[in-house]
């Protein structure tokens, strides 16, 4: 593949074409300029932050450390394909009622974050949310919300059962 | 610029061969960082992202554990490497975040080759060995040989590191790390320290301390020819303080934007100790 030459990346269940690129941009880049994504977020763009939490092959990566045309063969899902509804999920509507929405700029990644753990993890313990999170930096909230908002998802989720 | 994504490690290795100016590319978490702020601008990218023969951990050596070089930290923090290497699963769960974790990997370590790549003292603790191919030729060097300098090592640029070979050994083994924070964390100075009760001997190996991992082969001997260290002994904390003392002395830290080197001296004093304390309490 050189520099011209288009690639395509699956993303939310989509394969996209990117086109007249730099084939060295970051997956967040692509995704943000390229693709019409801008839910994910950029901020350090050294996997310092987490705001550009994707889920990459099941994995949640920072879509900043990933080269997007390193990444034609995996799947990528954004924050923009948690939800396939216009409606928020509950993990985005607990993060609402609970006050984990401040200036909201470490959200999208936090939403990844969490939704990647609830999957894996339905039951996490106060620790395996803590460190499930431990690479979001959110610098309003102290956590405190965040973790509220994870407990009331786990609460409604055990509720429905 | 040109980005070849592998299959198989064939196809990266003869890239590599072609490409006088290919860089190799893993989980992406030192170099992309460097991509992201234009310090290097490569024109040639070979990923081994796709490589799957390099996600294998294989244990069909007696003795041996041997994790592919792209193996995720988030497997090696697990089974089975937790039970087999405990200090490996615990140094790798010291790495960054979940988000790294899930990207980096023991080659990404070896090929930047930091003093403050976390899993680098526990592969100076354990002597393991790396295993490099090129297209026509192999040759397993050990990783005492393998880190020349300050992101310096012997790997040729037509060479792959395909595994890491760690000795399962009998005893305690523990890693601790010192940095500003809990996650996220670039270590201000760590140490893997490993209690081999069958040879009665303990090895300690040093990170962020010096231009290359330091081990520590004069209080290791100091060590031994003064105390019994096999299964069931007890150290005293005099003894282990001067055992911290000793492995601060063959330190050789710097002053930098991350800490100074008396702080560093210190902080490897304690863990040191710590270390020895855990492992014969």
């Amino acid at each position: 593949m050189s520099a011209n030459e288009f690639y395509q990346l699956r993303v939310n269940g989509k394969t996209h074409q990117v086109q007249d690129s730099w084939v060295g941009e970051s997956l967040l880049y692509v995704l943000r300029e390229r693709l019409g994504l801008p839910g994910t977020k950029g901020a350090c763009e050294q996997g310092e932050c987490g705001s550009c939490t994707v889920l990459m092959d099941d994995a949640a990566v920072c879509a900043c450390l990933v080269m997007a045309a390193t990444a034609i063969n995996s799947e990528i899902v954004t924050v923009e394909g948690i939800t396939t509804e216009s409606a928020l999920t509950d993990v985005q509507q607990s993060f609402v009622d609970e006050g984990a929405v401040q200036c909201g700029f470490c959200t999208p990644g936090l939403i990844v974050a969490v939704h990647h753990l609830l999957e894996k993890n339905p039951q996490p313990s106060e620790f395996e949310v803590k460190e499930a999170i431990s690479g979001n930096i959110c610098r309003c909230t102290g956590y405190g919300r965040v973790f509220a908002a994870v407990e009331a998802t786990i609460r409604s989720r055990n509720a429905v059962k | 610029m040109t980005v070849i994504v592998a299959k198989e490690l064939i196809t990266a290795l003869a890239a590599l061969r072609e490409h006088a100016d290919a860089r190799l590319i893993q989980g992406g978490t030192d170099l992309m960082v460097e991509i992201n702020f234009n310090h290097v601008k490569p024109t040639t990218m070979v990923s081994l992202r796709d490589v799957a023969a390099l996600r294998t951990i294989r244990t069909d050596t007696p003795g041996i554990m041997s994790i592919g070089s792209g193996v995720p930290y988030s497997v090696i923090e697990g089974e089975p490497v937790l039970t087999a290497i405990p200090a490996l699963a615990q140094a790798s769960r010291t790495v960054g975040s979940p988000q790294i974790r899930a990207a980096g990997s023991l080659g990404g370590n070896l090929g930047t080759c930091s003093p403050a790549g976390d899993t680098l003292p526990v592969m100076f603790a354990l002597d393991a060995m790396i295993h490099l191919n090129t297209l026509d030729s192999r040759r397993v060097v050990s990783i005492h040989d393998f880190m020349t300098g300050v992101k310096r090592s012997v790997r040729q640029h037509d060479e792959i590191i395909t595994a890491i070979d760690f000795p399962i050994v009998r005893g305690w083994q523990g890693y601790s790390k010192v940095g500003v924070r809990n996650a996220m964390v670039i270590s201000v100075a760590s140490a893997c320290l490993v209690a081999d009760h069958e040879n009665a001997n303990v090895r300690i190996a040093l990170g962020s301390v010096g231009p290359t991992i330091i081990r520590c082969r004069e209080s290791e001997a100091w060590l031994q020819s003064s105390q019994d260290l096999s299964a069931g002994q007890s150290i005293s904390l005099d003894v282990a303080n001067e055992f911290g003392r000793r492995a601060a002395a063959e330190s050789s830290p710097i002053d930098d934007h991350r800490s100074t080197a008396e702080y560093r001296r210190h902080a490897i004093s304690v863990l040191a100790s710590r270390l020895l304390r855990k492992a014969y309490q």
